[in-house]
């Protein structure tokens, strides 16, 4: 097993597999009245987050709980962070007091790589900025594997703000390990430079969604600031929901079988309506469900679970 | 003043020979000299060149000594061969004034290490709003004939027009710092199918492609001379080269690491390797390599840029740019064209101290000149430690790389600076 998880490309396919595998056994955890395995306990598992976000911290907090670690949360506000303490003298605070895993969010791309390079533990990159959010990747893949039954050979459009998407890039390179074939779509202006080459090179783009959707067999949107107006990425929010956003007419030109992916939280109006993200076809609510699993499996193989 | 005899040294790779030097001159070039007075080098085996001229360094002071001092600077420069640099405006306060720019002119006569040369900034504060004081920094004991904003563009295209037209007044240049700032807003690195990787905002090489073809213009449209900073593009090179067939006064610069290294470096996501203009592609290099042989880019100019450990060893987007290039320029250059000493001696000696006006520099030993220069040992191979550099600095993109070449001995008229390859103070 790899020692941290960096980037979605840390994962071959047999690690990958696994991953996905061991999340599976681990949801039965979830279904019993003591939701709790004894795997990780003594160990030290420590949440630093630079950048507010509920749900990804939690959803990390309940996996190392669930596998009996003790959970350190170390939130940048209110602590010594706030007031100018470098990343590498938090590292090494950290690397003091034992913590056997680092799960980091930041704002900076790269923040986890640095860390990596100051801490004996394993690091977990829980988002750094535009750059990768490989847990959501593997989550997202958890979820299209237990929905539809198989990765290899399925065709994943992935809609919106690509160019400031860790989640996208994540994907890119965990679905196409995976076998998946990638759509990229959303305006010219939002889609990165040279993507494919960069990422995976059967990566297709495309600036039309109406023409991709009878296609796939997933469909990803995702979040789309309002903030990105003021940079001239596209001219209003009404413009970007008619050509990008995901309605009930354009959901109703998906093949019978396609699900609606979404990695939250959603713009409801934006770039997915209501009627669409509360439909049958929507996983969004078991996305956060199976990211518990998936990230108790994460802890698990990276803190040598398996090796017990 | 002592007087050296250097024997056996090969004048810009010539056939080998013996150089005097005597009260600050050369006195003698030919074969078996002797002067029983005279200190003898043996320079067996070593190349001489005119001595290194670097028109782009950062020494810091005033404002961060921590990081460099006007002498730690000049002892870098000196081990890398180098007898002249002209320190860039970007200090703090900002070398916008007669006063700033005799402080450091007078710093650099005191260290003694190097002719360290004041450029000015053109605008006060480098906010890139008004002129500064142009003529008082001209007509002051540090005697500015380059101004620059380097580090900010003069993106103004009617304040860049105003400047270079002003200067003509006392024969000088305008050093552009050539960046669109618009195109390249939170830009951490180029832009690229490494960027879109690593999730760095790119700055689009024509960024710097667009101002330069302005700037040729604006320069032609006046008459003036300009200097393009640390050209870095594939384009770039393509809107010089079209400049100099119309016949603008226009030159232009390169630094070692733009010739050398590639944006693949920012993978490690170490922000040694951030610098602006950032590392470009294997491309860029190729075609900055071919202009600089054939003259399209005049010179190499180091862009020395020593920073504080705490202002790199953080997250990249957090980090200054920028990079250490005096001691290792000469061995850069080795390692990229060989031993092509005349071409070294062009683009490293005279055509910069032509640029920046550095009578006295940039000529080659003969008899009668001043005795500036630097004796290079080819031969020599050296693993780069950070830790063992005269910068107060560490931040050298070369760590631990082997790089062809050493400095044994700079003469800064008739006296050494350095002798076996060592600072002398």
């Amino acid at each position: 097993m790899i020692r941290h998880l960096l980037s979605g490309a840390d994962l071959d396919a047999a690690t990958a597999t696994l991953v996905l595998d061991t999340a599976a056994e681990m949801a039965t955890v979830a279904g019993r009245e003591v939701k709790k395995l004894p795997a990780l306990r003594g160990r030290t598992v420590v949440n630093l987050f630079y950048e507010d976000s509920t749900r990804t911290r939690i959803s990390f907090e309940a996996a190392a709980k669930r596998l009996s670690a003790d959970v350190i949360n170390f939130s940048a506000k209110g602590s010594s962070v706030a007031k100018g303490e470098s990343l590498k003298d938090t590292a090494l605070t950290l690397q003091a007091m034992g913590a056997d895993a680092v799960v980091v969010r930041h704002p900076a791309s790269g923040a986890p790589h640095r860390l990596a390079e100051w801490v004996d533990g394993s690091v977990v990159n829980a988002g750094d900025g535009t750059h990768e959010h490989p847990t959501q990747a593997l989550l997202d893949a958890y979820t299209m594997r237990s929905r539809l039954g198989r990765l290899d050979g399925l065709h994943v459009a992935i809609v919106g703000d690509v160019l400031h998407s860790r989640v996208a890039r994540s994907n890119v390179l965990l679905l196409s390990t995976l076998g998946a074939k990638v759509t990229l779509i959303g305006p010219p202006t939002l889609i990165p430079v040279d993507i494919a080459a960069a990422l995976a090179p059967g990566t297709d783009v495309c600036y039309d969604l109406d023409a991709v959707l009878p296609d796939v067999d997933v469909v990803m949107m995702l979040r789309v600031q309002r903030e990105r107006m003021g940079d001239s990425y596209f001219p209003s929010a009404r413009e970007y929901a008619r050509r990008y956003g995901l309605d009930g007419p354009r959901m109703r030109r998906l093949p019978e079988h396609a699900i609606v992916m979404h990695p939250g939280p959603m713009n409801r109006g934006m770039e997915i309506t209501p009627e669409v993200a509360d439909s049958p076809r929507s996983t969004i609510v078991e996305q956060v469900a199976n990211g518990v699993s998936v990230r108790m499996a994460v802890l698990y193989l990276l803190l040598g679970g398996n090796n017990r | 003043m002592t007087a050296y005899l250097i024997t056996g040294v090969s004048v810009v790779g010539g056939e080998p020979t013996d150089l005097l030097i005597r009260d600050g001159m050369v006195a003698a070039v030919g074969d078996g000299l002797a002067a029983d007075d005279a200190t003898v080098v043996d320079a067996t085996g070593l190349v001489a060149l005119p001595g290194l001229v670097d028109l782009h360094t950062h020494l810091r002071e005033p404002g961060r000594e921590d990081a460099e001092t006007v002498e730690s600077g000049s002892r870098a420069a000196a081990l890398g061969g180098y007898t002249a640099v002209c320190a860039m405006a970007n200090t703090s306060p900002v070398a916008d004034t007669a006063g700033v720019v005799e402080q450091v002119w007078r710093l650099g006569r005191e260290a003694g290490l190097v002719d360290v040369q004041p450029i000015g900034a053109v605008t006060v504060g480098l906010a890139g709003e008004r002129l500064a004081e142009l003529g008082a920094m001209a007509d002051s004991a540090a005697g500015v004939r380059i101004f620059s904003d380097d580090g900010h563009c003069v993106a103004d295209p009617r304040l860049m027009r105003r400047a270079l037209e002003y200067v003509k007044a006392f024969d000088g240049v305008i050093a552009q710092h050539a960046e669109e700032p618009r195109l390249t807003e939170g830009a951490q690195m180029h832009e690229g199918e490494v960027s879109t990787r690593l999730g760095l905002t790119g700055g689009p090489a024509v960024a710097e492609e667009a101002i330069i073809a302005r700037d040729v213009l604006l320069a032609e449209h006046v008459g003036s001379r300009l200097h393009v900073c640390h050209v870095s593009t594939a384009g770039s090179v393509e809107v010089l080269r079209q400049a100099k067939a119309r016949g603008v006064r226009v030159t232009a610069e390169v630094t070692p690491h733009h010739l050398l290294l590639t944006d693949a470096k920012a993978e490690s996501y170490d922000p040694v390797f951030k610098v602006n203009p950032p590392l470009r592609t294997a491309a860029d290099i190729a075609a900055l390599r071919e202009a600089l042989a054939e003259g399209v880019i005049d010179i190499i100019a180091t862009d020395h840029a020593p920073h504080a450990v705490e202002d790199k060893e953080c997250e990249w987007a957090y980090a200054r740019p920028g990079m250490l290039g005096l001691e290792t320029a000469l061995s850069i250059a080795l390692d990229v064209f060989g031993p092509r000493w005349d071409l070294i001696a062009e683009r490293m000696s005279r055509t910069p101290a032509r640029i920046a006006g550095l009578t006295g520099h940039g000529v080659d030993p003969a008899p009668g000149v001043p005795a500036n220069l630097t004796l290079v040992d080819p031969a020599a191979r050296r693993v780069i430690e950070p830790a063992e550099l005269a910068s107060r600095s560490r931040n050298t993109p070369y760590a631990r790389m082997t790089l062809p070449g050493r400095i044994v001995a700079t003469f800064l008229r008739g006296e050494p600076t350095v002798l076996d390859g060592k600072a002398v103070k």
